[in-house]
């Protein structure tokens, strides 16, 4: 499994589940262009991989650490497509496909980089969909120093309210208005805590969180404020070579 | 020793068993009312321990001290301001971090101080032993174990409350990290201003970015506010995240060692509780059971409700006749009964055969633990109307009666949510105007329409409530709340406390409801009315084409809204209403009497928990909504060629 084409599955899930809808296997299938029974098969994996959740005949979404990874590969697509487009002044018909090709090869610091110079942006270009929130650990865009290995910004990094029941991780920091981060950090969620989703309502309402031996209820909008680690099983594809398809690894990670 | 005065004030997280230490500790001999112009339960009791009259004041359960809620707001004034002579701060041994990263902030205030290490047996059956001496030794305070459910460590904790008041050892606030000590000293060496707080809570403060607190201090003082923004860079520098986060971490961090080290845990086991939890959480089931326990709880206050309210009619039906016969019938003895008693009869039959249950049912709701759970399965919903998930109990409580529905807003935290959620519920079509609703429309225009009014009117609280959202000030903050575990709730803490609230409901909204009697009454019989009724008669004939005698029938509805039907009928003549009112005109008054004010007893609810402002503001409003679309649905009618 190369983390190319990983990547290229989290995207296309993403792409279903931030309008709230479950990825098909046969709507996945046309998006990627493959057959039906390799998406199972690749699905199926990413399932063992605690990258997604899938549910036969329904489909497949997220789990907190399929987020974290697929809004990196989504965040850096678009902030390509932006530039393609507002610098380089590409139609937009074609910053896409030029995107899609570009992505799995920028670092998180070009990214960065890319980020700043293009002003923060909020859509992309082409289809007018947000760009994934920034993980680097900041209040505002004046203090974006970029992107620094030594803080350890490579980490999985995404929003509590992607974390679904049973998945792990710790507080890094949290956004947003004053006296809504000031109430988050007042019951407990203070950064580098460690936390665990333990139910999440449907509807897209509250997630009840396990943190310092009691249960937290949050609303969705309260958790998207909080940004968290995802416990990171063993994640063996992330380190295979950066040029990935030409590389298959032969022995499977261990479900977590 | 001779006999002592002692104020003493409990202080803790919710949900730790506070309520429980002051019912035991002061019985009967209790008082709830409110904070002085605040919409905070002000509970306060008093009881004699060997010799020593003591006052015991409940705070409200908080978890922090900014100025996120009221409730936070009103304890920590209390405690540094009005200053109790000694605080007890109850700690649930079970959740022991999260409680002592409290302790902390109230230890930062410096206050005299005894920790009563509250539910060990709790702790216990989940494993968990608190070594409550060495918890004394590195706090510095004395712990005491108690079991409140029980009685249990109640007295110990009496004698060293006692004890502690007399010695005159000081709290010391436990030490954060060396880097924001630092800080904290050199700010407080440079504070000029007198404030009625210690001096590292002020430098605290401000570090924190506490808005009350540099209100205090910068205008006079602005070389502190240099070193204080100096301080916070300095502390963001180094942690990488802003100095509130930076403050709160280390409270955390703090309350972590603490506990850890006086902590030992062994096997937990898996309760009835937990079991509950899972089924009552769960998205399939968890509804189910949800609507069921709400069906439960509604039937339950509306039918007693229904059952009391007729047996009090019948008996002040009963008292009329004798008084009638005793005193003979005569202009003053019918104006006294009108204007006097018939106030008294409309809060007795309306407000308490419903407001009784409700306040007992609350209590248990909220005490099991349950409460919390439909908050959790019902935000995603209450969010289209503006509000989040704990302000579905109020909502849900309107369709009976609107007022325990505004005085169930109360668990919403802060003052703007509140008030939309007691906006929202006073829209909610309460019992009274189903009658209307039903006894009208359903009966003689058809059931679909009386549907349709239903429907216009969410739609109403659909809208208005969006609108109110956007307009109230103040940020919105969504749900966050501790999931209880479940638990029996106390029967005689449920019972006093009913009893309490519900005193105090009397006290508070039985005059103005008798008052605004009073003056319709007199109205009336200075012959007011009819003038009113000509002055109205622009809007009630003009405007919505009704009968002049609406207008009177209106504000009499003010009183009682299910008792417009019936004085319509007897001014207009007959209780055929086919006679005397088109079908158009049977919609368009249903829809007015469902929007138009809260009745009385709903407006001395919303005056009791907002003030006199608030209350107005949202009665004018719900007049002017109910008659500009009372005519737009009429033309709207007209139009569509309806008789």
């Amino acid at each position: 499994m190369s983390s190319e084409s990983v990547e290229e599955y989290l995207e296309a899930i993403h792409s279903f589940n931030e309008k709230n809808q479950l990825a098909k296997n046969q709507d996945l299938a046309q998006k990627l262009q493959v057959s039906p029974p390799s998406v199972t098969q690749m699905v199926k994996r990413l399932a063992d991989e605690g990258l997604v959740q899938y549910e036969p005949y329904k489909g497949a979404q997220l789990t907190g650490k399929g987020m974290a990874l697929a809004q990196k590969v989504v965040r850096k697509h678009r902030l390509l497509e932006r530039f393609l487009h507002d610098i380089l002044g590409l139609p937009s018909n074609r910053i896409h496909d030029e995107a899609c090709k570009m992505e799995h090869s920028l670092s998180d610091e070009t990214a960065a980089a890319l980020c700043k110079t293009l002003n923060n942006p909020e859509t992309c270009p082409d289809d007018g969909l947000e760009l994934p929130p920034c993980s680097l650990d900041i209040d505002d865009c004046d203090d974006c120093a970029g992107f620094s290995e030594e803080k350890g910004q490579t980490n999985l990094i995404t929003q509590l309210s992607h974390l679904k029941p049973g998945e792990e991780g710790v507080v890094k920091f949290i956004r947003g208005g004053r006296r809504s981060c000031q109430r988050i950090m007042d019951m407990g969620l203070t950064p580098d805590t460690q936390i665990k989703v333990t139910a999440a309502a449907p509807f897209r309402g509250p997630i009840e969180v396990e943190v310092r031996d009691t249960s937290l209820a949050l609303g969705r909008n309260l958790a998207s404020q909080v940004f968290v680690q995802v416990k990171d099983g063993n994640p063996t594809w992330l380190r295979v070579h950066p040029h990935g398809p030409h590389h298959q690894r032969q022995s499977r990670p261990k479900p977590i | 020793m001779s006999s002592k005065h002692i104020i003493v004030a409990l202080a803790g997280n919710a949900n730790v068993g506070k309520s429980v230490i002051f019912n035991e500790l002061t019985g009967l001999h209790q008082h709830v009312g409110n904070w002085p112009g605040k919409t905070v339960e002000r509970a306060e009791g008093t009881l004699i321990f060997e010799g020593h009259e003591i006052d015991v004041i409940d705070l409200p359960g908080i978890y922090s001290l900014t100025t996120y809620s009221i409730e936070e707001l009103v304890s920590r004034e209390y405690i540094a301001v009005e200053q109790p002579d000694i605080l007890v701060n109850v700690v649930d041994a079970s959740s022991l971090e999260r409680n002592l990263a409290f302790t902390i902030q109230l230890m930062e205030l410096e206050p005299k101080m005894v920790i009563a290490l509250n539910q060990i047996d709790i702790a216990e059956s989940k494993g968990i032993i608190v070594h409550h001496e060495r918890l004394s030794e590195i706090l510095g305070l004395p712990v005491i174990p108690t079991i409140a459910v029980k009685g249990a460590g109640l007295t110990e904790l009496m004698r060293e409350v006692v004890k502690s008041t007399a010695s005159s050892k000081k709290t010391v606030p436990q030490k954060l990290g060396p880097e924001v000590e630092y800080r904290l000293d050199e700010i407080g060496e440079m504070l000029t201003v007198e404030t009625p707080y210690p001096r590292r809570w002020v430098a605290l403060k401000l570090i924190e970015g506490d808005p009350k607190v540099e209100n205090m201090i910068y205008p006079t003082d602005s070389a502190v506010r240099e070193k204080v923004e100096n301080g916070q860079q300095y502390l963001e520098e180094i942690h990488g995240h802003d100095s509130a986060s930076v403050i709160a971490s280390e409270r955390y961090a703090l309350a972590h060692r603490i506990a850890t080290e006086c902590m030992s845990i062994v096997i937990p086991e898996k309760g009835l509780g937990e079991r509950l939890e899972e089924i009552t959480s769960h998205p399939v089931l968890g509804y189910i059971f949800m609507i069921a326990a709400i069906l439960g709880v509604f039937i339950g206050i509306f039918s007693f409700g229904d059952w009391a309210a007729g047996l009090l009619d019948g008996v002040f039906m009963w008292l009329q006749s004798v008084y009638f016969n005793v005193l003979g019938e005569s202009w003053t003895t019918v104006f006294f009964w009108d204007a006097v008693v018939d106030g008294v009869i409309g809060g007795a039959t309306v407000a308490l055969p419903y407001i009784g249950p409700f306040y007992l049912m609350l209590s248990v709701l909220e005490d099991s633990g349950y409460l919390a759970r439909v908050a959790f399965l019902m935000d995603s919903a209450m969010h289209t109307i503006g509000l989040h998930g704990k302000g579905f109990i109020p909502v849900m409580l309107g369709f009976g009666c609107n007022v325990p529905a505004v005085l169930g807003a109360r668990v919403m935290e802060t003052e703007r949510e509140r008030l939309l959620c007691a906006f929202v519920a006073s829209l909610v079509p309460c019992a009274a105007r189903s009658i209307v609703i039903m006894g009208l429309v359903a009966t003689y225009v058809g059931f679909e329409w009386a549907l349709l009014l239903y429907v216009i009117d969410f739609l109403l609280i659909f809208i208005l409530g969006r609108i109110a959202f956007k307009v109230a000030p103040d940020e919105p903050v969504g749900l966050i709340m501790e999931m209880p575990g479940y638990r029996f709730p106390s029967l005689r803490v449920t019972a006093q406390r009913t009893w309490f609230r519900l005193k105090h409901f009397v006290y508070e909204a039985f005059p103005i409801m008798i008052a605004g009697n009073f003056v319709i009454q007199v109205a009336n019989i200075i012959g007011l009315l009819g003038l009113v009724e000509s002055w109205m008669s622009p809007i009630t004939v003009g405007w919505l084409g009704l009968p002049a005698a609406v207008g009177v029938v209106l504000i009499f509805g003010v009183l009682r809204k299910e008792l417009t039907l019936i004085l319509l009928g007897s001014l207009l003549g007959t209780t055929n209403y086919a006679l005397i009112l088109t079908p158009v005109q049977m919609f368009v008054f249903a829809f007015v009497v469902m929007v138009y004010v809260p009745c009385i007893a709903t407006i001395a609810a919303l005056v009791k928990e907002f003030g006199v402002k608030k209350a107005g503001i949202i009665t004018v409003v719900e007049i002017g909504v109910a008659v500009l679309l009372g005519g737009v649905i009429l033309r709207v009618l007209m139009a569509l060629g309806l008789p």
